[in-house]
């Protein structure tokens, strides 16, 4: 399968601290991958310079095959993201909110688009709502239809869950298993939910103080740590315990 | 992609961006009072100024208009800058700005979307000041004729150029500059000869108020208001100067875009 994501030899330095250390990885086309990591792990830096709101001090980032350090214009119409700490307008409705993003993205038949979104996602009684009254829950809601108006083929999700009721939670989850299954695209997640990884990921990513420590599969990470669950293995691996495995100073398994 | 439906897109993300800002004014009375406000109220000021000075000074009594015209001309260059900075810092307050720029918007699209508000809230601002001075003080500034369009578009651009620097800073500096928006004009309206001639300055003032657009204007209009002359030499001055002035505003504040997004602030806006 061929790589909708490929980050190569990426770092950001910002002044003294190194916030990413010199990550590669690929994201292989209709996957879904999580990016874990405790916090400064450097999951949202990596996030962001994949968003193109960031500047890397060095290495390269290519996205549906276009280098975003240079032609990241050719491909937005293309990516979404949704992220609980990133605000849509607040005194907006949220009818007028989704107008507003889909003439941003360019989304043909947008009213139809809109309606298909707000149907998918039950929000349509928040539609003449201003946004800045909505509670956490339909504000994620909201904010997924936002990044699913132009149907994209690469989604970015920062913590996709954090700060939802174990039902609004699991809705979302439900959410973005039906729209990977019915689009083929491809999922990049930021979580510090374990479970919501073990049910979604076919693929991690693991960051620890802005470096790449290890990667594969949610099963041959449990097998490797001789784990139960990948909340075992995350913790593992960020109080740096040895299981094994040397995680320091030697090359990260794929 | 062609060339015409690249344009056709990147007027479209424009048309968002200004579509957001319209339905907040739309969605909010005092918004839309507020714009009206501070030039209505300024203008009664002056109107009563003016009132009392056209029995009182030689140099009123020639042109009654000249005081009530100055302030409305002064507040299109105020409102136009404080419209693309309140309009900017909107965004900032809405922690709108991560959404934006992951979105195929362009800083340049970002910009053009800026300046067509601050246009339009101008207008409405502006505008309706000028209205109610007809009844109020039995006088219009539409009777500048069409020197006045040559004014007005000359006063935007400089609002613009001031406009996008005071944006770029609060983008660089966060909003704890905030209060740049409201205070950066006043700076320049001592040397513009707003409601005095420039050569009343001291000589080395004199420089620097040449070399703003505004002094320009303010001495255009009273060109044509004292000697029935439109100026067509200051008309070039203002033109000229306002072109290095938007190239310098426009590039500031990409400059401090770049800056913002090398050192990751376009996500983490605050204080």
């Amino acid at each position: 399968m061929s790589a909708v994501v490929r980050v190569t030899q990426l770092c950001k330095q910002f002044e003294r601290v190194v916030a990413v250390d010199r990550v590669s990885f690929e994201v292989a086309r209709g996957s879904t991958a999580a990016l874990l990591g405790g916090n400064g792990a450097g999951k949202t830096t990596t996030l962001s310079i994949l968003l193109g709101l960031l500047r890397p001090t060095t290495g390269e980032v290519s996205v549906l095959g276009v280098d975003m350090l240079r032609e990241r214009y050719r491909v937005l119409e293309r990516i979404n993201f949704s992220s609980p700490y990133v605000d849509l307008p607040r005194r907006l409705t949220v009818r007028e909110n989704l107008g507003v993003y889909g003439r941003l993205y360019n989304v043909k038949n947008l009213r139809s688009r809109i309606d298909a979104v707000v149907g998918e996602l039950g929000i349509g009684a928040l539609m003449p709502r201003p946004y800045g009254q909505l509670s956490a829950g339909q504000k994620t809601r909201v904010t997924l239809a936002k990044a699913l108006l132009n149907e994209p083929e690469l989604l970015l999700l920062d913590e996709p869950t954090a700060s939802l009721d174990p039902d609004t939670a699991d809705y979302a989850r439900s959410l973005i298993e039906r729209y990977r299954a019915r689009t083929g695209a491809t999922i990049l997640l930021a979580s510090h939910n374990m479970s919501e990884v073990e049910r979604l990921c076919d693929g991690v990513i693991m960051l620890r103080a802005g470096r790449l420590v290890d990667q594969g599969t949610p099963q041959e990470l449990l097998q490797r740590y001789g784990r139960k669950n990948m909340e075992e293995v995350f913790i593992d691996i960020a109080r740096e315990r040895e299981i094994g495995l040397a995680l320091d100073g030697k090359e990260p398994s794929s | 992609m062609t060339v015409s439906e690249r344009i056709g897109a990147s007027l479209q993300r424009i048309g968002a961006l200004v579509l957001r800002h319209m339905y907040l004014l739309r969605g909010s009375w005092p918004r839309v009072l507020e714009l009206m406000y501070w030039p209505t109220m300024q203008m009664v000021l002056w109107g009563f100024i003016t009132v009392f000075l056209v029995n009182h000074s030689s140099w009123v009594a020639q042109a009654s208009g000249v005081l009530i015209s100055a302030v409305l001309l002064w507040d299109v260059l105020f409102r136009s800058q404080l419209g693309v900075a309140l309009v900017f810092m909107e965004e900032m307050w809405s922690r709108n700005l991560g959404q934006l720029f992951v979105s195929p918007l362009r800083p340049t699209e970002l910009v053009a979307a800026l300046l067509t508000m601050s246009l339009i809230r101008t207008v409405i601002g502006v505008g309706g000041a000028a209205l109610i001075a007809i009844p109020l003080f039995d006088y219009s500034i539409f009777s500048l004729g069409l020197p006045l369009i040559a004014f007005f578009v000359n006063l935007i651009i400089m609002g613009w150029a001031i406009g996008m620097i005071v944006s770029g800073i609060v983008l660089r500096y966060g909003l704890g500059a905030e209060s740049m928006a409201w205070i950066a004009i006043f700076a320049v309206q001592p040397v513009s000869g707003v409601y005095y001639p420039v050569s009343i300055l001291p000589e080395w003032l004199q420089w620097l108020a040449h070399a703003l657009p505004s002094s320009y204007v303010f001495e255009g209009m009273r060109a044509v208001l004292f000697e029935h002359s439109f100026r067509v030499d200051l008309l070039v001055h203002a033109v000229l100067l306002n072109v290095v002035f938007l190239a310098v505003g426009i590039s500031g504040f990409l400059a401090f875009f770049n800056i913002a997004r090398t050192r990751g602030q376009l996500l983490q806006i605050g204080e």
